[in-house]
């Protein structure tokens, strides 16, 4: 009898089809996930129950360092014609007395992370290409009661934008001297409604807990 | 495909030298995108950050024509966030007499902590009705028995909880040596426990010296410290 013969093939698997999918899934993770942006500080940020998003617009972030500096970040608007960053620079550009260049503006509106270098190292910050530079210019806004720029920084964002939302992200570490003197100054500035920035973690309580 | 299966022609006869199949290796172009995928997910995931919002009451800036709201001593809840990690707690208020006798007369503090033994169960014994009717709500939601939607099942439970007026009205205060995620934790705590009524207020003279002397810190170590 002869042998079935079984049609003679190598050993090898087909991989387009993987790649394909994972084409797909990339393409979907690319577009839909929001990059993280470098901080100058490090925040852990607490944890909470709550369910309700970050903004994305209108919002002002203050980033509480453990060390208790202080940035601060917003964003551009919803629509980039509307171009806040540039628009709230001028504004306390006229407050200093320091005249921002047309790139000067340009390169702040394109920072996407916090910032929080004082006005009068402010125009060395936006000029300078040097990494390390820049990172040592980022001392934390001051907010002295002398020369309280933190509080400038707030009017002229809420005068730019009226919608404007305060976010305050904070380390689990920092001292709560330094969210009070924040929370202080919002407050003096008619800002009463705060979102603080925390992760997930989800904590249920159920029914037989509380009867007990 | 780029995999193409070459049928084998014959049987014996010449050995032919085999055709070269056009095939591509994709092995390592998986491997690649295996990783790429990895590195978005972890990236995607921890970018999501949620927040929580808290409504300050509005600053008094003019004592004289504007008055501090009253609130009745019986439902308050005074909350002190210690340094440690402490959370010490006393209720109703301190009458102006009592502190500001020499030497000044202190309802003793009550210490906890934040885990749920400690000042959840406190929160849950004061609150205990809503809190019931709040958990019986989500329970029967849950489970399906009230089809309701998500918004409305919030504006729901912040209904019942401006009925309310069993719950106590929990004041929270700092001392100085508290950190931020205190702070955060315990307004965490507070929706944990669905209660109604609380605000943040600054921590009086009187309280830091309770606090300090609760934890054993003496008031010329942080009068130097000032």
């Amino acid at each position: 009898m002869p042998k079935i013969k079984l049609p003679h093939r190598s050993p090898h698997i087909d991989m387009t089809p993987m790649v394909d999918t994972f084409c797909v899934v990339l393409t979907f993770l690319l577009l839909t996930s929001t990059m993280r942006q470098p901080e100058p500080a490090n925040v852990d940020t607490p944890f909470s129950i709550s369910e309700i998003k970050t903004p994305d617009f209108n919002a002002m972030t203050f980033l509480l360092a453990p060390d208790g500096k202080i940035f601060m970040n917003f964003d551009n608007g919803p629509d980039t014609i509307l171009k806040y960053r540039p628009k709230i620079l001028t504004e306390m550009g006229k407050r200093y007395g320091i005249e921002f260049t047309e790139a000067e503006l340009r390169n702040f509106e394109m920072q996407k992370s916090s910032m929080g270098v004082p006005m009068n190292k402010m125009k060395e910050w936006l000029d300078t290409d040097d990494n390390n530079l820049r990172k040592s210019l980022q001392t934390g806004i001051p907010m002295d009661s002398t020369d309280n720029q933190l509080a400038s920084w707030i009017l002229y964002a809420r005068q730019v934008n009226p919608n404007i939302q305060a976010c305050i992200k904070g380390d689990t570490k920092t001292q709560f001297l330094v969210v009070e003197k924040l929370l202080d100054i919002l407050q003096e500035k008619n800002v009463n409604r705060f979102s603080l920035v925390t992760s997930l973690e989800p904590t249920k309580i159920n029914l037989e807990e509380i009867q007990q | 495909m780029a995999e193409v299966i070459v049928e084998e022609k014959g049987k014996g006869g010449k050995k032919r030298a085999k055709k070269v199949v056009p095939r591509l290796d994709m092995t390592p172009m998986v491997d690649l995108m295996c990783l790429l995928i990895t590195f978005f997910m972890l990236v995607g995931a921890l970018s999501k950050s949620k927040v929580m919002d808290i409504i300050l009451p509005e600053k008094i800036k003019d004592p004289t024509k504007q008055e501090a709201p009253r609130i009745s001593a019986s439902r308050t809840l005074n909350i002190l966030l210690g340094p440690d990690n402490k959370i010490y707690t006393y209720p109703g208020a301190v009458k102006p007499e009592e502190y500001s006798a020499v030497p000044p007369v202190l309802p003793p503090l009550a210490e906890t902590d934040f885990s749920a033994e400690g000042i959840r169960k406190v929160l849950l014994e004061r609150n205990r009705t809503l809190a019931k009717r709040i958990a019986e709500f989500n329970q029967q939601v849950l489970s399906g028995k009230i089809a309701i939607s998500q918004d409305s099942a919030r504006n729901y439970v912040s209904r019942m909880k401006t009925d309310d007026d069993t719950g106590p009205i929990v004041l929270i205060k700092a001392y100085k040596n508290a950190n931020y995620g205190n702070f955060v934790d315990i307004l965490d705590e507070m929706n944990i426990c669905g209660i109604a009524r609380y605000t943040f207020v600054k921590i009086a003279w009187y309280e830091e010296k309770m606090v300090e002397a609760a934890a054993g810190i003496s008031s010329t170590a942080t009068a130097s410290a000032k």
